[in-house]
């Protein structure tokens, strides 16, 4: 496992470093993390873990095990990504292995949220330009890519740039550091009171 | 955009603010917890200096890690003790009600929610969990959560979340008979494919629907989430009105009445508009086997496995992965397929009716020689009714194991998991490579009269054709 750095925190505008490919549509979240991972209290041990079957089972030969890769802070990936459970140990995992931002053609609803509450965006781009962005990435895996997420780019000097999209409002609490939501959902606790008078359930119907 | 359903009403009724950011803080009426996907949470939650916001609206279980035969503690597995045993203090230093082993109503947290009459009508209902879209049966907005969000519920009882779209699932006319609701939503999912519901809820609506039990309603929700929609629902109605009447959290006396009547006013308005909405014919469902990696991936028992020709250009890679990891081939019929494990149980599968319909169709059959077939009731009060209607007996004389209740081997966070590369007739909701504990491990998904089905003739059988098979001497 690459040393991560450190997490994402406050406002998230750009991600930059290498990059490298996952294919292969409906990758869900059994396989990021599975389940017998998942009997811990902290999430510490994840990184190491990530993808632990299907690493295994190509003997070190899969992205995630190659040196080139070693250190890459980008991963590409395809269509509903991160599907099946609702497990955030898979994107922690992926978070502590030194991932920091996805592209992809399409993630699971869970899993994407997971990643915002976490500082990661999961970026989309049509499938024809996730192809051709996955073909440049894997090129030459030295090069050092850049997630714009002001700018909705992922480009890199000498390969070029694709235009990539967010959901407008996790690009709009990543940009503004509002990803971490805790703060701002116990600041309006008036606003919640007011809410729980109304609802009939609370109040003996 | 939708409007005038019930997810519109609900989501209404439990606004708390609009964020900045554009997404809408949402009141979560009931917040279900169960041992993984709390710790962290609860760890974040004092790293905070944050206390639980309303511990009166959570409510714990042990499910995925339990044992399903001794329970005895500590748990033989030091993990499983030790997220047990956090469990147990988290909830005691905050206040919250835990339904633990032996308490009479442990179970798993989506059985035993709505059998205490804690899932009701008109409620948001979070857990740390996908399938709790299951609460969406009784006409609540239920869905899953990460563990960051499980901070955020405990801290603040509420969630940044963004509205879905509503998509209508109309199924006209009835199920036929050995025909379930596992079915149907395996039905669904193989046609309209594992992510076509991201983004939105299902609204499950129309006559055969209407028919089903809450039981089935709750099976059907359950795997919404596999469909790719996040909630699933069913319009609340006089069956769930009689399936909710006594229950120990349901309201009662002058309030019951009240209640029953706030609840009928949920229900989608006859001119409500969905963003879309897609129709089924019920009684063209038959007994439907998922034959590959991804719930999507399910055929009707008298179907044969596809071959890439049949199948549009996206879904041949993961079918070409599929008849290499199962060691299926391209137009083999599913029937006949020979199983090692039959496990009948589960979030989708484990309630009373569940065990009713297997059991109808162990009674007076063996279990195939060779075959290891056992029974996960979804909670205690599961276990006790199946009890008193003599089902373990049924069950035992026809060489099934009857267990103890937990999630067992849906995702094998507990000692029951397949080896190597045994194939399971499973009544659970995941086929995804590994998910029961072997990472070679094969999963075939149907419904659990099928599962008996499978136990007792060794294969996949289609359970409507059981009975004209003479039951062994």
């Amino acid at each position: 496992m690459t040393s991560p750095g450190s997490f994402p925190q406050g406002e998230i505008r750009q991600i930059s470093g290498s990059a490298f490919t996952l294919r292969g549509d409906d990758i869900d979240t059994d396989r990021i993390i599975p389940a017998r991972f998942l009997k811990c209290v902290s999430f510490e041990a994840l990184g190491d873990q990530v993808f632990a079957d299907d690493r295994s089972e190509l003997g070190g030969s899969h992205p995630f095990d190659q040196s080139a890769h070693a250190g890459a802070s980008i991963l590409v990936v395809n269509g509903n990504f991160g599907c099946g459970s609702s497990r955030e140990h898979a994107p922690q995992a992926l978070m502590r292995w030194g991932i920091r931002a996805l592209v992809g053609i399409s993630f699971a609803e869970i899993f994407h949220g997971n990643c915002l509450a976490l500082g990661i965006p999961c970026a989309t781009a049509t499938p024809e330009q996730v192809l051709a962005l996955q073909a440049a990435v894997e090129a030459d895996p030295g090069r050092r890519w850049t997630l714009d997420l002001e700018g909705n780019t992922c480009r890199e000097p000498q390969s070029g740039s694709w235009s990539i999209s967010l959901d407008p409002g996790a690009r709009e609490m990543l940009l503004t550091g509002r990803w971490d939501a805790t703060s701002q959902l116990v600041a309006r606790d008036a606003e919640l009171r007011a809410t729980m008078a109304t609802l009939p359930y609370l109040n003996g119907f | 955009m939708s409007s005038g359903t019930l997810y519109d009403k609900v989501w209404d009724l439990h606004r708390v603010a609009e964020l900045p950011g554009g997404s809408t803080q949402l009141f979560i009426g009931l917040h279900l917890i169960h041992e993984v996907t709390s710790p962290q949470a609860f760890a974040a939650l004092e790293d905070k200096g944050l206390s639980v916001r309303c511990p009166e609206r959570t409510v714990a279980t042990v499910d995925h890690i339990v044992p399903t035969t001794s329970q005895a503690r500590p748990f033989a597995d030091p993990l499983a003790e030790e997220m047990l045993s956090t469990l147990e203090r988290n909830c005691s230093r905050h206040g919250i009600t835990l339904h633990g082993l032996g308490s009479g109503r442990q179970g798993i947290v989506h059985v035993i929610a709505p059998e205490l009459g804690l899932t009701q009508p008109g409620m948001t209902v979070a857990c740390g969990d996908s399938h709790t879209s299951t609460h969406g049966a009784f006409g609540a907005i239920a869905f899953g959560i990460g563990t960051s969000q499980v901070r955020d519920v405990l801290a603040s009882q509420s969630l940044a979340m963004n509205k879905l779209k509503v998509r209508r699932i109309w199924v006209d006319n009835q199920l036929g008979s050995g025909v379930f609701a596992k079915d149907l939503i395996l039905h669904v999912i193989r046609t309209l494919g594992v992510k076509a519901g991201v983004g939105h809820a299902y609204e499950f609506a129309g006559p055969a629907i209407e028919s089903l039990s809450m039981e089935e309603r709750m099976t059907l929700c359950n795997m919404a989430i596999e469909g790719g929609a996040r909630c699933g629902y069913v319009n609340p109605d006089q069956v769930t009105i009689d399936y909710l009447a006594g229950r120990p959290g349901a309201p009662s006396g002058e309030a019951w009445d009240r209640a029953v009547a706030w609840w009928r006013s949920l229900v989608s308005d006859p001119d409500a508009s969905f963003d879309d909405e897609v129709r089924f014919d019920a009684a063209a469902i038959a007994p439907t086997v998922t034959w590959g990696i991804t719930p999507g991936q399910g055929i009707a028992v008298d179907e044969s496995v596809p071959i890439p020709e049949q199948l549009e250009p996206s879904e041949r890679p993961i079918a070409e992965e599929a008849y290499r990891y199962m060691d299926l081939t391209p137009g083999q019929p599913i029937s006949g397929v020979p199983v090692d494990v039959c496990f009948i149980g589960s979030c989708t599968n484990g309630r009373l009716s569940d065990l009713q319909a297997a059991a109808a169709v162990a009674r007076g059959r063996q279990v195939f020689p060779g075959i290891r077939a056992f029974v996960v009731p979804g909670s205690e009060q599961v276990a006790r009714a199946a009890e008193a209607e003599g089902l373990d007996a049924v069950f035992r004389k026809a060489g099934f194991e009857w267990r103890e209740p937990g999630c067992s081997m849906c995702l094998a966070m507990n000692p029951d998991r397949l080896e190597g590369r045994q194939i399971s007739a499973s009544s659970s909701n995941r086929n995804f490579k590994g998910r029961q504990g072997s990472a070679s491990g094969r999963t075939l998904l149907m419904s659990p009269a099928m599962v008996a089905a499978a136990a007792v003739t060794g294969q996949v059988t289609d359970v409507r054709h059981l009975a004209a098979l003479p039951a062994p001497a």
